[in-house]
């Protein structure tokens, strides 16, 4: 029995001997954790029937919008919220890390099944429009072996604003001026190449029916629909292929501040998957309401103790004890 | 106005006496269409009121700037407006040969009179599809024949700016083909709907001068009806730059200025349903000012649609 666990239900049972006649919690927000939250929501309410957790993937602008404006009564966002943002809310507001993904570079080349390898040069070549082939020089040096067809590139990106365009696009920007300067960071860029789809559906759907395309989605959503991914090289130099233990690996090395935000942007690690982020809930301080304030306590709590086992099954990572640790630590003085 | 001198009660100069005053049904009826007015009006000062601050900071080089990059605060819709022009000017390029020969071969008597019923009722039926499934309609269908034969005009024709590669199967051309199937039950309806109207003395006095059938219908029919497929012609070009969500699916949704029919384009109201939900600050502001360009494009079209139709219809009750 470990000590985040313990200290998860010494938060749970406080919380739950305030509850009594059914709560109902809205959240909204991020839609990249979405199904993970779903599933604690339907698992929790297993193991509290008192209270009903409905949560809603309408993007983490407009979620952390929402729970600012005060309709729900969590929120969730890919990207930690800004300064401005927390004294919007009038210092009310606490992140907690709940879980994190890697995002990938998914493509769709007919004859090479698996295995590409694409460094950061390749691939921010790519992006940026500087190579166009998929038998480019600078694709097939990493590639020995590969058969590449001399193919157009079509890049596929997110036409929507969103979290998982932020993150990847920190990273191309952090390890390219090129690109910094082109294409920039932020939820929504414009990309100098290629077309662009609705959501992670969106480009999923692009990447299966297009040949010779590539694009970047979460890494629940790749796997779980068998696009085929990219190895990317790391700032170590070494080609990792994505999977829940490379970017735990990445987790693993990076630390939390006391905020607990924390971007990753390039991992120094030898075996860091280079593209991870954390995903955060957003919960506040004091609610008017004290079995609402028990509820959002037991629900996060449960997420970040019980939950966490669940989160490999959709793809998504484990979050460090150290960081489920701190992430109660937060929790604790919600009320 | 019979509802104003109702809404105060005074009794107006013409009262046939079979009515009890106050009249309630004539009020709630004014009442029903003025709410409907206002309606409109405010949801026009609401769209203007939140874009203001976008109109304030860009002016009118929001129009003409080439660039919308929200990462950076840079807005600009002169892409975006090309995509919605060109999408819907193509679209009607192809629906309104096919539309119009529909309308001509549904008026004259060709086919016994059930089976074009039939006919005219199947087209219309093309109406009454949503719009997300013409737009999976495409993805599976349009987009890999477009994808396909745009490779080899590409090939061909790449010399061309017009077919400029690499080609798209997302692409301006995929969204426009899908487009003017939208809007071709609408030009069909209301040119047929003219074509019938045109009075059979006009055909009958052609045929009496020894017009065959092709030159009465190509020298008094189709001029005759010209303003109401004119009208027909407007109204769908109002639809198809309305359209969204077939057009989001499609269009490849790239704000990059390109001649290329085989290129991603983008259209304002499919930028409208792909940024709104994560915009933030200015960005919700610039995205306001587009949707109040596309409200005022698309009435402005729709008015003179309407206004030719009405025209139309005055002239033709005059012939008869």
């Amino acid at each position: 029995m470990n000590l985040p666990f313990l200290v998860a239900a010494a938060i749970g049972a406080s919380a739950l001997t305030n509850l009594g006649a059914a709560t109902a919690l809205t959240g909204s927000g991020a839609t990249f954790p979405a199904p993970l939250y779903q599933r604690w929501a339907s698992d929790f309410k297993k193991v509290n029937a008192d209270v009903m957790v409905n949560y809603q993937s309408i993007g983490s602008g407009a979620g952390v919008t929402q729970f600012l404006q005060g309709v729900t009564d969590f929120g969730a966002s890919d990207t930690a919220m800004k300064d401005e943002e927390i004294s919007q809310s009038k210092q009310n507001a606490v992140m907690i890390p709940a879980t994190a993904g890697s995002i990938v570079l998914a493509y769709n080349v007919p004859g090479v099944l698996a295995g590409l390898k694409l460094s950061r040069a390749a691939y921010i070549g790519i992006l940026v429009g500087g190579i166009t082939k998929w038998n480019d020089p600078a694709i097939a040096k990493e590639n020995p072996g590969v058969n590449l067809p001399s193919m157009p590139i079509t890049v596929v990106s997110r036409s929507d604003g969103s979290g998982t365009t932020a993150v990847f696009t920190g990273h191309c920007a952090e390890v390219s001026a090129e690109f910094k300067e082109k294409v920039g960071s932020g939820k929504a860029v414009t990309w100098p190449v290629g077309v662009a789809g609705k959501g992670n559906e969106g480009v999923t759907a692009l990447i299966k029916q297009t040949p010779g395309s590539i694009g970047y989605v979460e890494f629940g959503f790749a796997a779980h629909n068998n696009l085929t991914m990219a190895a990317l090289e790391n700032k170590a130099s070494n080609f990792i292929t994505p999977s829940i233990e490379s970017a735990a690996a990445t987790l693993a090395s990076v630390k939390l501040p006391d905020d607990l935000r924390a971007f990753i942007l390039d991992p120094k690690g030898a075996n860091d998957y280079p593209v991870v982020s954390f995903t955060w809930l957003l919960v506040r301080k004091t609610y008017a309401d004290a079995a609402k304030a028990a509820a959002v306590k037991a629900f996060v709590a449960y997420g970040l103790t019980t939950g966490q086992a669940t989160a490999p099954l959709l793809g998504y990572v484990t979050l460090p004890q150290e960081v489920v640790t701190k992430a109660l630590a937060a929790l604790e003085p919600v009320k | 106005m019979g509802g104003n001198s109702i809404a105060k009660g005074s009794p107006g100069p013409i009262n046939r006496g079979y009515r009890p005053r106050p009249d309630f049904f004539r009020f709630s009826c004014f009442l029903a269409s003025a709410l409907t007015v206002a309606l409109l009006a405010l949801i026009l000062g609401e769209i203007l009121y939140k874009a203001w601050p976008a109109i304030n900071k860009f002016g009118l080089g929001f129009l003409s700037g080439v660039q919308w990059s929200p990462n950076r605060g840079v807005f600009g819709v002169l892409p975006v407006l090309i995509g919605t022009a060109a999408s819907s000017l193509l679209a009607l390029l192809f629906a309104l040969p096919l539309g119009l020969a529909i309308a001509v071969f549904l008026s004259e008597n060709f086919l016994p009179r059930p089976v074009r019923q039939f006919i005219r009722f199947m087209v219309e039926l093309l109406a009454a599809i949503p719009s997300v499934v013409y737009g999976l309609w495409g993805i599976f269908v349009v987009v890999p024949l477009v994808q396909q034969y745009g490779a080899v005009l590409a090939d061909k024709l790449g010399f061309l700016p017009l077919f400029a590669g690499p080609a798209y199967g997302n692409s301006l051309l995929t969204a426009s083909l899908v487009l003017a199937l939208m809007v071709l039950p609408t030009i069909t309806a209301i040119s047929r709907n003219s074509l019938v109207a045109v009075p059979p003395t006009l055909r009958e006095g052609a045929y009496a001068l020894g017009a065959t059938r092709w030159e009465t219908i190509l020298g008094v029919i189709l001029p005759t009806a010209a303003p109401g497929i004119v009208a027909s012609t407007i109204l769908s070009f109002g639809r198809a730059m309305g359209e969204t969500m077939a057009v989001a699916m499609l269009i490849g949704n790239s704000q990059r200025l390109s001649c290329s029919l085989l290129s991603p384009s983008n259209t304002l109201s499919a930028l409208l349903a792909n940024q709104f939900a994560e915009a933030e600050g200015i960005q919700v502001s610039a995205l306001m000012y587009a949707a109040v360009i596309l409200v005022i494009m698309t009435l402005a079209v729709n008015i003179a649609g309407e206004a030719v139709l009405r025209r139309t219809q005055r002239s033709l009750v005059g012939l008869k």
